[in-house]
């Protein structure tokens, strides 16, 4: 499976190379931007009318379909509101694949950190319940990130010290984090007054995050805007980011230029992994109050769609998190307007994904963006 | 030994069941798994073939009232998943895993929508093998009631290791999977190779969801799949890409996901989810001791996880 030094340029990090070299500030490169930009978008496009041409075929009138999503995602202030809480957790669990992305690494891990995340923030808050609430939730936010972040760092440290592939690494450990989890809120930890769903005990609903104002989004929104523009800070201007993008683009010239390769590689995995343990620990502090199997709910996968299909860049993170965030919120209603199953938006999803994916192999083949080009 | 004190022997008897039973779908994936990456590239996807296949091979066992029509029905809608998957990966700059995760979703999304209407309904379900007959007690018996799918995975198994070692077309699957490069220089068409090797992968992904819908446990339902068709890839690393290890990983896994089931039944409840786990914990155990700085894996083929 992993052969020593198979980074290279292995399809996720195109242009990397052509990042790297040094460009003045004046010059902004028009042409490849737009390139990032439309063959993305069109992607998303075709997909829509693939997932139109196949509402019409089980005879449902893809223009409603669309309009329905659009109301139940974006139409009212109150629909946008529950588009942006299902955003929150997406930007970060996206974080957890996108950061390690920009080294070469394809790590799909997202699901086991915000689970061990939820639970490490839910342990620590449970002890501190009788602190003020501004005390429990730093506790419970650090405690989150730590325990996401160490998790990942396994899947680092493994790869750099002894060479093991890190999808799947990451993939084995969604596993034992999820039988840990269960194992823990039906023994240890679980309440007894949990009867069909076995869960922790609570935290304080009153020292929950709150609600911003009057609305339904809660501040675990901006920790998620917050992490998406550090990251972006992070990798595009700073140069740590700058050390990161070139192991991604050429390990071996990396190594050759003298950069910690290892010590680089776990210090990213456990910034990715931090993040989507904050994603655990806002599920818990914002949502459910307690650790139980909501926690592996199915965003940590929806935020591997999420990563890539804004190809694991910051700013382009937030924007994707809300789109699909949308999507995911207008379930309920392609269910109750047109009787259309639930999994048709996992079914959507699946062709948005595949469409960006083929969207992949057509970065290069227009002339017209090209610097100078036609 | 009489029926009512069977007791220790109770866990003996729950974890070969699960060996045999629980097994079955981890073979099949798993050997699917195996010629997907013997030609070079890695289907994660095989998740998605192996819900729609239980799903189809329902619905069609339901309506046609043959079972085997929908084993077939099954293998049939697992290449047609694997073959988006090779059409995919064998397009430059597509990375073979997120190409797998898509197809997980995507297959599950498709196996979801058209599967709503099957959860109810019972259908016709695989006559099970009884070799169990010779013993009087009951729990013997029913552990020892084989899925013929089985046998097919074991026949398979055998058959997938002398195919590659010894055929023409074997040894063009191994090149393509070994040495892209040399093998076009040769004249193989990678391509062609790749795309066979990963339709048939997807096919067998799909037989293994038969087995689940349509023997044990026997019922369509949405969460059927305990995560069989994303191990696959680990037990193929498990089992150094070789189909006859494949069966023997496919049991040591099936039985160690029956050890705390079985363990519940005769009243040890400790540790029942963390079981759970046990796999897992094998298969990464199996690959830090197994892997090194200095070496990949040993069996691994070449241009796996290169992107060539």
């Amino acid at each position: 499976m992993s052969t020593a030094g198979q980074n290279g340029d292995n399809g996720i990090v195109p242009g990397v190379a052509r990042q790297v070299a040094a460009v003045p500030a004046s010059s902004f490169r028009w042409r490849p931007a737009c390139e990032a930009v439309l063959i993305p978008a069109c992607a998303v496009l075709a997909a829509c009318l693939v997932f139109g041409i196949f509402c019409l075929i089980q005879g449902r009138n893809p223009f409603d379909v669309f309009a329905a999503i659009h109301k139940a995602a974006f139409g009212s202030f109150y629909s946008f509101q529950n588009t942006l809480v299902r955003a929150a957790p997406l930007m970060l669990t996206a974080l957890c694949t996108a950061l390690p992305a920009r080294l070469g690494l394809v790590v799909i891990g997202n699901e086991g950190a915000m689970v061990v995340g939820g639970l490490a923030a839910t342990a620590a808050g449970l002890g501190v319940t009788s602190q003020p609430a501004g005390v429990l939730l730093t506790v419970m936010a650090a405690a989150g990130a730590l325990g996401g972040g160490c998790w990942m760092m396994i899947v680092a440290a493994l790869k750099y010290l002894r060479n093991v592939n890190e999808t799947i690494s990451s993939l084995l450990l969604n596993y034992i984090a999820i039988a840990l989890m269960s194992h823990l809120v039906n023994g240890l930890m679980r309440d007894p007054a949990s009867l069909n769903k076995p869960s922790s005990f609570p935290i304080p609903e009153e020292k929950m995050i709150p609600a911003i104002g009057e609305t339904n989004i809660h501040w675990g929104l901006f920790i998620g805007i917050a992490a998406c523009l550090i990251a972006w800070v992070l990798m595009e201007h700073t140069t740590f980011g700058f050390k990161v993008r070139m192991v991604g683009g050429n390990i071996r010239a990396a190594r050759m230029a003298g950069l910690a390769v290892t010590r680089l590689g776990i210090v990213t995995c456990l910034l990715a992994g931090a993040a989507a343990g904050l994603a655990g620990m806002i599920e818990v502090a914002a949502v459910h109050g307690r650790a139980n199997e909501s926690l592996n709910a199915g965003y940590g996968y929806a935020g591997i769609l999420v990563a890539f299909v804004a190809r694991h860049r910051g700013l382009p993170i937030l924007l994707v998190s809300i789109l699909l965030g949308g999507i995911l919120a207008s379930g309920g209603i392609l269910q109750r307007e047109f009787k259309l199953p639930d999994a048709t938006i996992l079914l959507f999803q699946g062709m948005v994904f595949l469409a960006i994916l083929f969207s992949d192999s057509l970065y290069g083949r227009f002339k017209i963006f090209k610097e100078g080009g036609a | 030994m009489n029926t009512e004190s069977i007791g220790w022997w109770g866990v003996v008897v729950g974890i070969l069941a699960g060996a045999l039973r629980g097994g079955t779908p981890f073979l099949l994936v798993s050997l699917g798994e195996c010629i997907t990456e013997k030609s070079g590239k890695i289907n994660l996807g095989l998740e998605g073939s192996l819900l729609l296949g239980a799903m189809s091979g329902y619905a069609v066992s339901h309506h046609t009232g043959n079972p085997w029509a929908g084993v077939a029905a099954a293998g049939l809608m697992g290449a047609v998943l694997g073959a988006i998957h090779a059409w995919l990966v064998g397009r430059p700059g597509v990375n073979d895993i997120a190409s797998g995760i898509a197809m997980l979703i995507f297959g599950s999304g498709v196996a979801f929508y058209f599967g709503k209407p099957y959860i109810q309904p019972s259908a016709p379900q695989l006559p099970p093998v009884p070799l169990g007959a010779w013993s009087d007690t009951p729990q013997i018996q029913s552990a020892l009631k084989i899925s013929p799918l089985f046998f097919v995975g074991v026949a398979l198994a055998f058959f997938m290791a002398w195919f590659l070692k010894n055929t023409r077309w074997g040894m063009q699957v191994r090149a393509a999977g070994d040495a892209p490069a040399a093998a076009r220089a040769l004249g193989i068409s990678i391509d062609r190779i790749r795309l066979l090797s990963i339709v048939c992968g997807g096919s067998l992904a799909g037989l293994g969801g038969a087995h689940l819908s349509l023997f044990y446990p026997g019922a369509w339902t949405e969460s059927i799949s305990s995560g069989q068709g994303l191990m696959a890839v680990a037990l193929v690393i498990f089992a150094r890409w070789d189909p006859v290890r494949c069966l023997m990983a496919s049991l040591i896994f099936g039985g160690a996901q029956a050890v705390g089931p079985s363990l519940q039944a005769v009243g040890i409840s400790t540790g029942y989810y963390l079981w759970n786990a046990a796999p897992y914990v094998l298969t990464l155990l199996v690959m830090v001791i197994s892997c090194s700085p200095k070496r990949s894996l040993i069996g691994a083929p070449g241009a796996l996880g290169s992107g060539s």
